[in-house]
This record gives structure tokens, C-alpha cells and sequence, in this order.
């Protein structure tokens, strides 16, 4: 936008239409936070993952060092395997299941109570589900196993047997993040047009039929952005593994955020944690990128009309 | 799939409401198990704080509280004496929750006034005064959105530290007081939709633009701020991981890292379940009533309005 040109007339003007004086005032804090907070940070991460860096002394600059380090680092592929694996199993159930709670909501009862309860486990912190499900899932006294013995299986070692730690972890923070995203959808469900599920009743059209002819084509932007922001959000899975598992049984639950806290509160290697976190940073830009191109999210078949 | 719609009668009902059919009665019964599974770790750890933690080890099955005690609580309140909680299968160690609340009270109290009140002045900028490379700045903001949260947490902790804040509640809160750009973008959103008849009236009146934004455009914007402040209280409340870097003492720790800290100190026999539930219930309550009393507005809140 071009601000229309200050006018010659300054002096005789009742008032500036030029407000940069007070608009600088107005934006101030916001701009210190900015720059302080956010963009001198995301420049000083990326620099510190160049350096050697202990917290003690000052930075020194090793070049390529810590990449070099990372790539060779059996416990750094494992952990970005881990996450992805992670990542994979929280948005495959979570999506589906907040799909099919968004449809129920909208095709049975639109009633804010029901919504309610759905996002109640959202208003907890990640601490508190890890805790909660720590103590349900208990191997010997968490009443999950209780039931699963009461009904003929065996007892399962959720978060202390490799093979199970991650689809649980993946599961707990399901139960915390369904009810928001099945409300995101939610309010996507609510941008269709109700008449064309009224001309799809009248030519007949089943419950299913209309889910798959008339919401799930006209949801697919808003299932993009949904995908895009818990996508993103999961890959930052931490307070979980830290309060739950502390990434074991060994490595089995190290995912590449709590990795990168021990290398950097444990180890003080600050430089190797930057380095990681860099990696980290570039997946998930790639991947919003790569997902917002094959979703194409910017066109819905509404718009085509 | 083949039959839809059920009854033969399908003739006179006008309003388009679904018949009620077996599919219908399904789809209840699986709403059900969802609010259920939603719900029931609420009561479960209501059921085992209100429980004697030494019956739990002995294998207490029923659905309600074994041994109804209030031990549990009374060991996160520091009630009980160090002894009397090894007893009862706590680990003895003095737990400071009331410094704990406190601490969390005050770091989200002031993230949600900082955060929002300067967001607001922002978006209020970028609303609605005219000023040289305005768009371009709010480009810079908006690019802001692209940099996840947890890429900015080491480098930030390297900052406060360095400037001497670490182990305070405001090394805490400050990274986040004074804007995120999903705030000031949230907002400015808001404030673009407001007439700008009744400001140019106020403008002709005299009115300055500072006194237009503090009686004009915040009151009216009310119902969007506030919801904000809910959501950004909400979230600042339930932050873990910043706060674990940052807090080493009961100086600054906020429960969510307490709970944790709580966690590992285990007795003896093995966690202290009454105890660790009846804390998790303490520390959630707070959001919990939060939700009870704006349930609607929050639920409401949530949608597209802000993230475009």
C-alpha cells in the first residue's frame, strides 16, 4: 500500500494526516519484543549452531562442525526417527478422530456443552495428562491394565516397553489435543452452506453419501491449515517425554526436542543444540511448505462454484 | 453403502432432522465414549487423591476412592508433618504449593496483561494510523508467525541469563509480555472491522487518537480481548518447557514444573499416587474453573476468526 504523500501543507493542516510519531510510540513494545524476543533469537540460534558454546565462555566459532557431528550422530537419527514416528501416529489418529467428532457434532447436536466436554481436556497442561495417564497406565496398579486383565489380556507396559512408549505418548497427547482440533473442524463444518445438504437430502443422498460428495471436498482448505498447525505443533512433542519417560526405555522415547534439552542442560554443549535445533526448524519449514503446496491450500472447490 | 434412510414414513417431517435410526443411535453411543474418554481421567484422579495411598499399593480396585482419606492433599498443602507423610507413602520432602500457585498467578498474570495491552497498541497502529512503511513492518510481524516457538527457547535462554534473570518470574514471563505476533495479528484483524464513522466524530470533536484508542477502540473491542486474555492466560498457565529452563528454586517455579519436580521425588515404595493426584488436581483447577465460568466464549473462539 502506498501511504498517500505527505502534504506540503503541514503548517496549515488542522492535523497530520501523518501519524508515524505516535504510531512509533504505539508499536514500541511490540517492536522491542519483536526484535529482542523473536528475531534477535532466531538470528543468535542460528549463529550459536556455528560455534562451540558452553554457557561459561564466549561462543568461538567452529564452522561446520556441529552439522558435521549431527549427521554422523547414530542418537540424533534416532531421535528424528522417533519424532517422526511420533508424528506420524498423533496425526493419523488425532485427525481422523477429530474429523469424526467435528461431523457427529455438527450432524447431531450443535449444543456448546457437548463441545465443551470435548475440549475440557485441552484446558489441562501436558504435565497433568502425562501424569494422569503415568498413574492409569501404571503397570501394576493403573486401572488400564486392571481392565485389560479383567478382560483376558495381558498386562502391556505402555510407557516402559520400547515397542509401546511412542504409540502411547502419541495417544496421551491425542486425548489433550482432539476436542480443539475437532472444533477447529468444527468451524470449518460451519463455512458449507447448509443448502447443499438440504438439495442432497432431496435427491435423496445418505448421511455418508453427503460426507464424501459435499463436506469432505468443500473441508479440504480448512483440513490443510488444521494439518499445518498440529502438524507443526507435534513435531515440538517435550513435556510428555519429559514427565512420562524421560525419552527411555533407552533411546525409545528420545525424541529430537528432548534431545536437544540434554545436550544443552545436561551436556552444555549449547553450540551442538543449536545445531540440532536449526534441523529442526528447516524440517518443519519444508514440511509447511510441501503441505500447503499438495493441499492446495488457497483453493477450495467452493470458490470453483 | 446401501440403505439410507430408514423409515417408511419419510413423507411429513419437515424440518430436515435425520431420522432416528440405528445409525443415528450409533453415532450417540460413540459421542458418549468420546465425552467419556474425555472425562474420566477428571474423575480418576479426583477418585485417587480422595484415596489412602498405602490401600492403593494393596490393591485397591473399587471405582471409588479406597480408604476415603484426604491425606493426599494434605501432603500438596504441607499439612501433614515430613513423618506422617513417609507413613502414608509421600516422600517427606516439603512441598511449597502455595509458592508455587503463586508463582504461576504471576507469571501468567503478567504475560496475559503485557502480551495483550501492547498486541493491542500494535494492532492499533497497524490498524488504524497512517505511517511511512507500515505494511512492510507488519509483513516483518506477520513473517514472525512462520519461526516456531520452540526454535526462539535456547537463544532466548541464553539472553536472560545473560541479562541476570534466570530462576525469576519475570526471566519467565518477559519473553512473552510484551507481543506475539499471532496477538497483534488477531487483533488488528478486529480492529480493521470497526466503523471508522464513530472514530472520525470523535476525531472531529478534538479527540486525540491516543484518547480514541484507550475510550473508543478498546472498550468497544472488549469481547475479543477478552477472549484472548483468556486463551493467552490459559496457555501461559500450562507452559512447561520454558519455565523448566528458566526455574531452578522455589523462587520462580510455577506449578507445572513443580508437578514435575514433585513426580520424581519418589519414596521409597514407589510414586506417591494420592499425593501426585491430588497436586495434578490442584494445579488444573484453576483452568478448570476458568473453563466452567467462559465456556461458551472460549468454545465459541475457536475457528478460523484469527488464524486465516
Amino acid at each position: 500500500m502506498a501511504t498517500p504523500t505527505t502534504p506540503a501543507t503541514t503548517g496549515t493542516a488542522k492535523r497530520a494526516r501523518d501519524d508515524t510519531r505516535l504510531a512509533l510510540l504505539f508499536i514500541l513494545p511490540a517492536l522491542i519484543g519483536f526484535l529482542v524476543f523473536l528475531l534477535w533469537p532466531t538470528l543468535r540460534g542460528i549463529y550459536l549452531s556455528f560455534t562451540r558454546f558452553n554457557l561459561l565462555t564466549p561462543a568461538r566459532w567452529n564452522g561446520l562442525d556441529n552439522y558435521v557431528r549431527m549427521v554422523q550422530d547414530p542418537v540424533f537419527w534416532n531421535a528424528l526417527g522417533v519424532t517422526v514416528y511420533y508424528v506420524v501416529v498423533n496425526i493419523a489418529v488425532q485427525t481422523a478422530l477429530a474429523l469424526v467428532i467435528a461431523v457427529m457434532m455438527q450432524r447431531l447436536t450443535r449444543r456448546t456443552w457437548l463441545r465443551g466436554m470435548v475440549l475440557t481436556p485441552y484446558l489441562v497442561s501436558n504435565v497433568v495428562a502425562a501424569l494422569v495417564f503415568l498413574w492409569i497406565l501404571d503397570y501394576q496398579l493403573g486401572i488400564g491394565n486392571k481392565v485389560l486383565e479383567l478382560i483376558g489380556m495381558d498386562r502391556i507396559g505402555f510407557l516402559a516397553d520400547s515397542a509401546w512408549v511412542i504409540p502411547t505418548i502419541a495417544l496421551i497427547n491425542v486425548w489433550r489435543h482432539v476436542g480443539y482440533t475437532a472444533l477447529l473442524i468444527f468451524a470449518g463444518l460451519q463455512t458449507i452452506p447448509e443448502t447443499l445438504y438440504e438439495a442432497g437430502r432431496m435427491d435423496g443422498a445418505s448421511e455418508l453419501r453427503m460426507l464424501r460428495s459435499i463436506t469432505l471436498p468443500l473441508l479440504r482448505p480448512v483440513m490443510a491449515v488444521v494439518l499445518i498447525i498440529s502438524v507443526v505443533g507435534s513435531f515440538q512433542v517435550f513435556d510428555t517425554v519429559a514427565i512420562a519417560t524421560r525419552g527411555g526405555p533407552v533411546d525409545s522415547s528420545r525424541v529430537l526436542q528432548y534431545y536437544i534439552y540434554e545436550v544443552a542442560f545436561s551436556r552444555f554443549q549449547f553450540g551442538y543444540a543449536s545445531a540440532m535445533s536449526v534441523a529442526l526448524l528447516v524440517v518443519l519449514m519444508v514440511i509447511t511448505f510441501v503441505q500447503y503446496r499438495l493441499t492446495r491450500a488457497g483453493t477450495s472447490d467452493l470458490a470453483g462454484g | 453403502m446401501a440403505t439410507a434412510t430408514a423409515p417408511a414414513g419419510s413423507a411429513a417431517r419437515k424440518p430436515p432432522k435425520p431420522p432416528f435410526g440405528i445409525r443415528r443411535a450409533l453415532a450417540w453411543v460413540f459421542m458418549i465414549l468420546v465425552m467419556l474418554a474425555s472425562l474420566f481421567p477428571f474423575y480418576w484422579m479426583l477418585r485417587t487423591a480422595l484415596s489412602d495411598n498405602n490401600a492403593l499399593y494393596a490393591g485397591g480396585d473399587s471405582l471409588l476412592p479406597v480408604q476415603f482419606s484426604w491425606g493426599g492433599f494434605e501432603r500438596v498443602f504441607g499439612i501433614q508433618t515430613g513423618q506422617e507423610a513417609i507413613d502414608a507413602g509421600g516422600a517427606g520432602q516439603p512441598i511449597a504449593f502455595w509458592r508455587y500457585l503463586l508463582n504461576s498467578v504471576l507469571v501468567a498474570t503478567m504475560v496475559t496483561a503485557g502480551q495483550v495491552f501492547f498486541s493491542a497498541m500494535a494492532a492499533y497502529a497497524f490498524a488504524r494510523l497512517r505511517w511511512r512503511h507500515r505494511e512492510k513492518v507488519f509483513a516483518v510481524f506477520l513473517a514472525g508467525l512462520m519461526i516456531p516457538a520452540i526454535f526462539t527457547l535456547l537463544p532466548n535462554f541464553v539472553l536472560i541469563k545473560e541479562l541476570g534473570l534466570v530462576d525469576t518470574v519475570l526471566g519467565i514471563a518477559l519473553p512473552s509480555m510484551l507481543m506475539t505476533p499471532f496477538a497483534v495479528f488477531f487483533l488488528r484483524q478486529f480492529f480493521l472491522g470497526i466503523s471508522r464513522e464513530v472514530e472520525e466524530a470523535a476525531l472531529v470533536e478534538g479527540a486525540s487518537k491516543t484518547r480514541i484508542f484507550f475510550r473508543l477502540i478498546l472498550p468497544i473491542s472488549a469481547a475479543p480481548i477478552s477472549t484472548l486474555s483468556i486463551l493467552t492466560y490459559i496457555t501461559s498457565w500450562n507452559e512447561y518447557f520454558w519455565p523448566l529452563m528458566v526455574s531452578y528454586t522455589d523462587n520462580s517455579r510455577v506449578l507445572t514444573v513443580a508437578l514435575g519436580v514433585f513426580k520424581s521425588q519418589k519414596p521409597q515404595a514407589g510414586p506417591d499416587w494420592a499425593g501426585l493426584m491430588a497436586a495434578t488436581l490442584v494445579a488444573a483447577l484453576p483452568m478448570l474453573l476458568l473453563f466452567l465460568v467462559f465456556a461458551r466464549r472460549i468454545v465459541n473462539s475457536i475457528g478460523f476468526s484469527g488464524i486465516k
